[in-house]
């Protein structure tokens, strides 16, 4: 067993994983922030909806579906010049960060807008007869209805960018995914590969473990 | 007293104005049970949405004790509507939040009773409506008769004036209806609250409504109090309905008719006369001979009727339909 690791440097990989671990929470934290917003927005300004406001739902949706459709590894790359802009480094794990949130935020949005349609309309006309305002309805009917799909959702963004997160690797992003190309892969390591791999599997199924439990304990259906 | 002034609502479907409404004017008295009766795509769940403003009238005016209420403003209209109970097919209780959550989710939204009136409040309508055991409880735990019946306490919380009823009873079996029924009729006697029900069912109708309103592809097109609508009904549709409720097929019936001999006579009784030993008196006194093709002995809401259809043969029948109406009962010649 020894000699099947002699490349593993287990101080490293503790870095590695919590960098990883960081990357992900604090991306996961700004895809929430600015997605649930967005996917609220989304739903309120469709078709037959509250504020239905085709305009701006074009806008919004154009806008999300832009950066859903340009692959992970391109915006990455595109995004450079705006992270040096927030951050002052496109590199380690800060430097991953803005990229990271770009890729989430809009997958999230879309995850909630799919969430809150599927919300019973009866039960948004309901609130409407009973004198509630249009933030009421959000706040006190629609959020708490669909919140065991928009619990689902961060699951699904949160497994997403752990992928995402260890594909910043590639350009000089920090955590596993960094470890997995420089030694993995650069200096044939298979060991190191294999162990960062284990690793990423272990944290994708805790996420949906724990994400399930949660999606249980919030469904009253 | 709701009051709808040549009311009317078009539906925009692909640039073309579709009419879900026709211009109507019609009066609901305060206090009343009043229903609105049509098959689906008739108008009547327009018609109901238009008191509470979910559906805005494309013309004409909702007045509500006297006042326009399609001129309010935001603010006015959220005050109104709190003042407007509301219960449904599919009873939209919020999965999410327990039964008491639930009755005291208006009364939170109005920001303006505190957390004590909340509670006292919920515990009141929760053993108004016998559900005081299941407070803790959430919808999906609950069968319909029981979520209609949480629906029932919601729509009261904030101590409504009216009470609009979208087919209500129409996902539950008899005998929840009944007992669903039953409730809306003691709100209404007990809290004087004025009830607009719609359904599909002349049944509901007959059970709980003072006044009915028959609606057909947008228009009303007979109104009136239940006694006269449900036993004698003028316009086809409400005819239909009418048929319907008591299960009379009519090709079987006029084909007994065509069997009977003599003349075929149809007897409404009302009220006190339903109770009269009648028919037997009729036979004797006049000598005809009667047998009963059809008949049917109920309630509608607390009075009595009873309609039967006679045929008569032989014996003096004009002093048997003058002693008839002499007893209040309603003679109508089919034959």
């Amino acid at each position: 067993m020894e000699q099947m690791l002699t490349n593993v440097d287990w101080t490293e990989i503790g870095w590695a994983s919590w960098d990883t671990l960081i990357m992900v929470g604090v991306s996961l934290l700004f895809s929430v922030l600015i997605g649930l917003p967005v996917g609220v927005l989304l739903f309120l300004t469709g078709k037959r909806q509250l504020l239905e406001q085709p305009v701006a739902y074009a806008v919004l949706s154009f806008v999300v579906n832009i950066l859903r459709s340009v692959p992970f590894i391109i915006l990455l790359i595109v995004m450079i010049p705006v992270t040096v802009m927030i951050i002052g480094t496109s590199l380690g794990v800060a430097g991953a960060i803005p990229p990271l949130v770009a890729g989430g935020a809009p997958f999230f949005a879309r995850l909630v807008e799919t969430s809150l349609r599927e919300v019973d309309r009866g039960i948004i006309e309901a609130t409407q007869a009973m004198g509630a305002s249009v933030r009421q309805v959000i706040t006190g009917a629609l959020l708490p209805e669909a919140l065991p799909g928009i619990i689902a959702g961060i699951t699904v963004t949160a497994i997403t960018l752990v992928s995402y997160a260890a594909m910043s690797g590639v350009v000089g992003g920090g955590g596993l995914g960094d470890l997995a190309i420089r030694f993995g892969y650069q200096r044939f390591q298979t060991d190191v590969m294999v162990i960062t791999v284990a690793l990423l599997v272990i944290f994708v199924q805790l996420l949906q473990m724990a994400g399930d439990r949660l999606v249980l304990y919030f469904s009253r259906r | 007293m709701i009051e709808f002034d040549q009311v009317q609502k078009s539906f925009q479907v692909g640039g073309r104005a579709i009419p879900a409404l026709h211009p109507t004017s019609m009066a609901i008295e305060a206090g009343e049970v009043f229903g609105i009766v049509g098959h689906s795509g008739a108008g009547k769940s327009t018609l109901v949405r238009l008191i509470n403003l979910l559906e805005r009238p494309t013309g004409g005016r909702v007045l509500i004790d006297g006042e326009d209420v399609t001129g309010y403003d935001a603010n006015e209209l959220r005050a109104f509507r709190r003042k407007v109970g509301m219960i449904f097919q599919h009873f939209n209780l919020l999965s999410s939040k327990t039964v008491s959550d639930n009755i005291a989710f208006p009364m939170r939204l109005a920001g303006i009773y505190s957390r004590s009136e909340i509670s006292t409040r919920v515990e009141e309508l929760l053993v108004r409506v016998g559900l005081a055991d299941q407070a803790r409880k959430y919808p999906s735990q609950l069968s319909g008769g029981q979520k209609q019946r949480v629906g029932i306490a919601r729509a009261l919380a904030c101590r409504p004036t009216i009470l609009l009823c979208d087919e209500a009873t129409s996902a539950l079996d008899p005998q929840t209806t009944q007992s669903v029924l039953r409730l809306l009729g003691d709100i209404n006697r007990e809290l004087g609250l004025t009830i607009v029900l719609i359904t599909h069912e002349m049944d509901v109708v007959r059970r709980v409504c003072d006044r009915v309103a028959v609606m057909d592809a947008g228009k009303v097109v007979e109104i009136g109090p239940v006694t006269d609508v449900f036993l004698h009904p003028q316009h086809p549709t409400t005819r239909e309905f009418v048929l319907e409720s008591e299960h009379i097929d009519q090709k079987e019936l006029q084909q007994d008719l065509g069997r009977a001999q003599g003349r075929i006579l149809r007897l409404t009784f009302r009220g006190e006369a339903t109770y009269k030993p009648l028919l037997g008196q009729v036979a004797r006194e006049s000598g005809v001979d009667f047998s009963i093709l059809s008949g049917r002995i109920d309630h509608i809401k607390e009075t009595p009727y009873g309609q039967l259809t006679l045929s008569l043969v032989g014996g003096d029948l004009d002093l048997a339909m003058q002693t008839l109406e002499a007893a209040d009962v309603h003679v109508e010649v089919v034959r």
